[in-house]
């Protein structure tokens, strides 16, 4: 079984630290996993993306030329990436930020109101996990319990506190996605 | 009678024991050879001999490892600061000092003395200031000064078109990572003395930790500026002090 | 664990005495991650953050030739930087290990990954003939295992090693198993593993001189003939290379570090549409495997190299092969990676046709 994922959005949304804890997920499920990031002045604002493969044998390539699921967060990402989505395979979107929406018909659309949430539960840094909870609903890749280890793992210790707002976070995902039809 | 002057009792100066036989390629009347003995002759009273690392520049002084039998190393063309830096940070409990020209120590290399000494590098830097390129046949160096004829100023340097004489020692005092900075010469027996207390203190404070110690030697290269030996001391006097003072710059 | 991230702490553990390096981008992580992890304070590993890559590779000059396990890391104008101290190092053979996680160029360029430095490295970049030992990492993994084996081919032959990566391998994070921790040597084993370190010249010996100079040209003839009698011994024993489902291959594709990585994905894309595709990494660029390259070349229709330049290994490759078969190169350019499409595409029209 393997994922191939690619999450793209604005530098600042949290878009390569949620690529993160979703590889430190699927290592806690003893996943070969990989993580290649686009860097440089890109994660100072501009469009940031990251490459995300889960897969219970050896990975071959870091890099891909298409996707199993594309986790998309602003319009420039979406125009780049919905043609590069496998066919059959899953789009997930925050429509905060998307003027003209994805339009294939041989893949699957999800939307996720995660901006909209995250404002309403007055925390912008639960935008990240909210679209990683909306994830994990339409395609179960790792289960929540070690979704959990891999956040600890990321977040430096001081911050373990914030650890069950970010499941509050992730179960708020899962309840608000939707299919596009 | 025996006056033999071989008779142990009978001697009153001998050549350091760390200097060795090797012919000595500098020009007679060269400051080199006289800084080369002291350094010698410190190493031994200071018995640092298995404690010393010493570095070696690109310019007349590259064969300078040929001459003092201690360890040494040849650096490329002004990064001794650099090489020295890593030796004295790696093996803290050595003696490290660089002997350098004004072209290795105040052109080419500029940016890595002066980092050195702004951080504070628990090194000695021996500086032999002749105001021009010994080695490669008498061009302008930085400390070259205004008007000095050289092979590529062969009409005197005009400040207006090369700049003026660096005073790299000034300028290095004024950081605070260096402990000590002093300007001296060898040109007559008392400043030979003094120089070697100056040096010996450098080493001392490399040993101590103190921080970077420049000692500049303010020299002739008669052969370069083509004049005899005792007109180019005579020279130096006159031009050379005038510009670049003996005496210390600072020392904390 | 990212890759540069792997470098650093494979270093602390494996006891290096220094690393001196400046920052560039994609390889600042390495000096970041060693000032954050202090090893000066665990296991007296000396870091600092010189003023220049310039000074960087001179430093590396001092504390190698005193014996220390001594690097430094950069990107492709850092590299260039310190071609003459590469030189200096070569001439004096003396250990070290240098890491360039290359970027494209020329000039100052982009951040983006490249192999455009494969020139620079295996010919020589610096001057005189001199070469260097190149290890090329296709994973976070063999990032860590390099510095460890980087460091034993540098003492074993007393030669600068490079580890030639790039900004994918540096930036992406993988599983990685790091190394045991290992103290680093007394000054005591360093005189004994290297006679010739300058550490203090004691009453035993004559006063140790790491010099490059030579102004009779005869023995620096001489002082040449040595370095090439240490290169062809290299040559004989130190060859590394990794071979992907040759045993059954019409075409083989020769790639190195990131770019074999894609081009397994590529054949595992065009096995799909039934091309039998072998690959050959190179896992050392120099010394290079050219013997096995020329045994599979009479077996396979083509050979296609895949690397993100305008052509540069594909060199040694045709030097490899020696006409028997089509050699051909594809690659993107000046920090543009190409996707596993991309070469499955340039295999069926350069090659299958």
């Amino acid at each position: 079984m393997v994922n191939e994922i690619i999450i793209a959005g604005f530098g600042g949304q949290g878009v390569l630290s949620m690529g993160k804890i979703l590889a430190y997920s699927g290592l806690m499920e003893g996943k070969e996993v990989s993580w290649f990031p686009s860097y440089g002045p890109e994660q100072r604002g501009g469009t940031s993306n990251v490459t995300v493969i889960l897969s219970d044998n050896v990975i071959s390539s870091p890099i891909v030329s298409e996707y199993d699921i594309a986790i998309i967060l602003n319009q420039p990402s979406l125009e780049k990436f919905e043609s590069q989505v496998k066919p059959g395979g899953i789009l997930l979107y925050d429509p905060d930020g998307i003027h003209r929406p994805p339009t294939r018909k041989d893949i699957s659309i999800y939307k996720v109101d995660a901006m909209a949430k995250a404002t309403e539960m007055q925390n912008q840094k639960a935008f990240n996990m909210i679209v990683l909870g909306g994830l994990l609903k339409v395609k179960p890749i790792v289960d929540l319990e070690h979704v959990m280890m891999g956040l600890k793992k990321t977040l430096p210790v001081r911050h373990h506190g914030l650890l069950p707002m970010n499941e509050k976070a992730i179960i708020t995902g899962m309840e608000i996605v939707e299919e596009i039809k | 009678m025996n006056t033999s002057i071989v008779d142990p009792k009978n001697l009153v100066y001998a050549k350091p024991e760390l200097m060795n036989d090797n012919q000595m390629h500098y020009c007679p009347g060269c400051s080199h050879g006289v800084v080369h003995k002291l350094i010698a002759e410190i190493i031994d009273e200071m018995g640092l001999r298995e404690k010393t690392i010493a570095i070696a520049p690109v310019g007349c002084a590259v064969f300078a490892y040929d001459y003092v039998d201690i360890d040494w190393q040849e650096a490329a063309h002004g990064r001794a600061p650099a090489v020295a830096t890593a030796i004295k940070r790696l093996c803290p409990d050595k003696m490290v000092f660089t002997y350098q020209g004004d072209g290795d120590l105040a052109a080419i290399g500029t940016a890595e003395t002066i980092h050195a000494a702004n951080r504070g590098e628990n090194i000695a830097i021996i500086f032999i200031n002749n105001g021009i390129y010994g080695m490669t046949g008498g061009q302008m160096a930085p400390t070259t000064l205004s008007k000095m004829k050289t092979s590529t100023t062969p009409n005197g340097r005009d400040t207006y078109e090369n700049g003026y004489p660096l005073k790299i020692t000034d300028l290095l005092a004024q950081l605070e990572g260096v402990c000590f900075a002093t300007r001296q010469s060898v040109h007559t027996a008392p400043a030979v003395k003094k120089a070697k207390r100056m040096i010996a203190k450098a080493f001392q404070n490399s040993l101590d930790g103190k921080g970077t110690s420049i000692v500049e030697i303010v020299s002739t290269c008669n052969a370069g500026w083509k004049m005899t030996p005792a007109g180019a001391n005579d020279w130096m006097v006159d031009n050379m002090f005038p510009v670049y003072p003996i005496g210390d710059l600072k020392d904390i | 664990m990212k890759g540069n991230e792997a470098v650093a702490h494979a270093a602390i553990r494996l006891g290096v005495d220094g690393y001196f390096g400046y920052p560039i981008t994609p390889q600042s992580e390495i000096l970041e991650t060693l000032m954050a992890e202090a090893p000066w304070k665990t296991t007296g590993m000396v870091v600092l953050q010189a003023e220049s890559e310039t000074a960087s590779i001179n430093m590396v000059y001092g504390g190698a030739g005193c014996g220390k396990a001594v690097m430094t890391s950069s990107s492709s104008p850092g590299l260039s930087l310190m071609q003459e101290g590469l030189s200096y190092l070569a001439a004096g053979s003396l250990p070290c290990l240098v890491i360039n996680v290359m970027r494209g160029g020329p000039g100052l360029g982009t951040i983006q990954p490249s192999q455009s430095d494969y020139f620079q490295t295996v010919k020589g970049g610096g001057h005189g003939d001199y070469k260097m030992v190149t290890l090329a990492p296709a994973s976070v993994q063999e990032m860590s295992d390099f510095v460890g084996l980087g460091f034993e081919l540098a003492f074993k032959h007393s030669t600068p090693v490079m580890i030639l990566t790039d900004g994918v391998i540096g930036q992406m994070m993988e599983k990685v198993k790091l190394p045991e921790f290992r103290r680093r040597r007394t000054e005591e084993e360093i005189r004994k593993q290297c006679p010739w370190a300058t550490l203090g010249k004691t009453p035993d010996r004559k006063p140790n001189i790491i010099t490059t100079l030579e102004l009779d040209a005869h023995a620096m003839e001489r002082i040449n003939i040595n370095l090439q009698e240490k290169y062809r011994k290299i040559e004989e024993s130190e060859i590394r290379y990794q071979e992907i489902d040759c045993d059954d291959m019409d075409y083989l594709i020769v790639a190195f570090g990131s770019a074999a990585r894609i081009s397994q994905k590529a054949a595992e894309l065009a096995k799909a549409e039934g091309i039998k595709v072998g690959i050959i990494r190179p896992i050392t660029l120099w010394p290079y495997p050219s013997d096995i390259i020329n045994q599979y070349a009479s077996k396979v229709k083509g050979i296609l190299t895949v690397e993100f330049n305008a052509g540069q290994m594909v060199e040694d490759v045709r030097l490899a092969v020696n006409g028997k078969v089509p050699v051909e190169h594809f690659g993107r350019l000046g920090g543009i990676i190409p996707t596993p499409f991309e070469v499955v595409s340039a295999l069926k029209q350069k090659l299958i046709k």
